[in-house]
């Protein structure tokens, strides 16, 4: 009844609408003020705490050097290039195996949803490859490819293939089922079916999982980085705890979550862009 | 007027496995089934719930295939869905990454009309179903009505020579049902079209019919076709409070009574099974 109400396109109307529109746009400025100071609110707080219980000796500064510090060492990093390296080689392996998962999963993901009996056999299988951490295989991967670049690769392309790889199962037995009786009510058939009604119903839980690969995907290559690695971001927090160089090794940290955080707001941002449909506009 | 869809002697089975026994049951939803339609009618199916009314439009539209006897549809038996049948659904069947345009011209797609062809006929139908200046709305942006407007105009864009439509309006409030009620039968007249269209509402299958097919509860069959003769629906102002109308409802409920009660007997044994 609303959509009713707001799209009727008379001139009459317009006004009432426009004058709902003012305070409302103010509103949610505000609202949206509101809510990012909010938020920054938060962090602000927890570097605060951060700063301050070392100085004041309520933890050990050995152990948890004030903010300031660890900044300082930060910016060290930054400047002799170290940071960047590392982060470098980090980003190329983790984007590497990530990028090889989607493209693998999806098409992969598409053709056994799509053909009952293939997801009904493979089923069980992908379930058990799912259940089990891919850190626990890190020795295997290790013992096959060797403790260079393919296996680290290859351990970040096994732990986003199955996030990925289930919800476009899921996602392409999930489409609506009268969609697919309209389509078939209009005589559309094999490849035409696919391209216009299934591939765009599937994107939006294909995308869910890809967000959840991209975490993924850094949470294991660090791991992976840890056990066995002449760079990368895992590699200069570990090598940092053990040379006892703290504000370094958390300088390390917070870049990693730096880029996660980037990382994901940069995914959310594409999922948004493919499913722009689904987002209620002025609601 | 010729006959340009007919049933003869229809049986539709399922076979249905219980879920607890793991036995197969057979399970008639149509029997017998007779049935002409003229070409240019507006013929109303109407039936107690679960009576085989949807399995009899499945059948028409090619989803279904009949397990006894011939659906023929201008003579020839129907072998599959075509484009010259078009089905409005009752959940509208919406493609809701497309906007109004886009879903008409869906239809016009899969009837392989050409590009630049595509989007002045979509506009041309929208304009008929009344929506013209929402061609860039996404299907959540509009109403229920709005919706089976939108529904009505990709089925009527490619052109079939048959609407079959499967309890269109039963999700609607009432004054939208009626004003979309008017503007089908405006519809029909101006484009010409066969309509085959499915309710459970009496009402709805006076007002809308030029026949009414009243069907049995399961296993349905065509139990009476009622011929209503009220004249230029559209031309009368409040048709419904009319004692020719009443007349018309009335014969209608007396006919589907008994078949509801039997209906809902049914449901409570299947239910006690």
């Amino acid at each position: 009844m609303t959509a009713l109400l707001e799209s009727r396109p008379s001139v009459d109307e317009e006004g009432p609408a426009s004058r709902v529109a003012g305070p409302s746009v103010a509103r949610r400025v505000v609202d949206a003020l509101v809510t990012s100071v909010g938020k920054v609110a938060a962090i602000v707080l927890l570097l605060g705490v951060w700063e301050t219980a070392p100085r004041l000796g309520l933890v050990d500064d050995t152990f948890l050097p004030p903010f300031s510090t660890v900044l300082d060492a930060w910016w060290r990093l930054a400047a002799d290039g170290q940071l960047l390296d590392n982060t470098g080689a980090s980003l190329a392996r983790s984007l590497s195996g990530f990028g090889l998962a989607v493209a693998v999963a999806v098409p992969l993901g598409l053709v056994i949803g799509w053909y009952k009996s293939v997801a009904s056999l493979l089923g069980p299988l992908l379930e058990v490859f799912r259940n089990t951490a891919a850190l626990a295989l890190l020795p295997v991967f290790v013992l096959l490819l060797g403790i260079g670049e393919t296996s680290k690769i290859a351990i970040v392309f096994y732990a986003c293939t199955w996030p990925i790889l289930l919800n476009t199962i899921s996602a392409v037995r999930g489409v609506d089922p009268t969609l697919l009786r309209l389509a078939r009510s209009v005589d559309l058939s094999g490849f035409r079916l696919f391209q216009k009604v299934i591939l765009p119903a599937a994107v939006p839980t294909v995308f869910t999982g890809i967000r959840l690969a991209g975490a993924v995907s850094i949470l294991v290559l660090v791991a992976a980085e840890m056990v066995g690695a002449k760079a990368g971001l895992g590699h200069l927090v570990n090598a940092s705890q053990f040379n006892f160089a703290i504000p370094q090794m958390y300088a390390g940290i917070i870049t990693i979550s730096a880029i996660g955080v980037v990382f994901n707001q940069l995914l959310v941002a594409l999922e948004r862009l493919f499913t722009s449909w689904r987002v209620p506009v002025g609601s | 007027m010729s006959t340009h869809i007919s049933f003869r002697d229809v049986t539709k089975r399922f076979v249905v496995r219980d879920r607890a026994s793991r036995r197969r049951t057979e399970f008639t939803a149509v029997r017998g089934v007779d049935l002409d339609v003229e070409r240019g009618e507006f013929l109303v199916l109407v039936g107690p719930s679960g009576c085989g009314k949807s399995t009899l439009l499945d059948l028409l539209g090619g989803l279904a295939e009949p397990s006894e006897g011939q659906v023929l549809l201008e003579g020839a038996p129907i072998t599959g869905p075509g484009l010259d049948r078009g089905v409005v659904f009752q959940q509208y069947a919406l493609l809701p990454w497309r906007t109004a345009q886009g879903n008409v011209e869906f239809g016009l797609e899969a009837a392989g009309v050409l590009r630049r062809e595509r989007s002045g006929r979509a506009r041309e139908f929208l304009d008929l179903v009344g929506l013209g200046g929402f061609e860039d709305r996404h299907p959540h942006q509009l109403s229920g009505g709005m919706r089976q407007r939108v529904a009505i105009a990709r089925s009527l864009a490619y052109d079939p020579a048959v609407l079959l439509m499967d309890e269109p309006f039963a999700a609607l409030d009432a004054q939208t049902r009626e004003s979309l009620q008017d503007e089908l039968l405006r519809i029909w007249q101006r484009t010409g079209k066969t309509v085959v269209f499915i309710t459970h509402s009496i009402d709805e299958a006076v007002y809308l019919g030029q026949r009414v097919a009243v069907l049995t509860s399961r296993p349905g069959r065509v139990k009476e076709v009622v011929p209503i003769d009220l004249g230029d629906r559209t031309g009368q102002a409040d048709l419904r409070s009319g004692t020719g109308f009443a007349r018309y409802r009335h014969r209608i409920w007396e006919l589907l009574h008994d078949e509801v009660s039997r209906a809902q007997q049914q449901e409570k044994e299947v239910a006690a099974v």
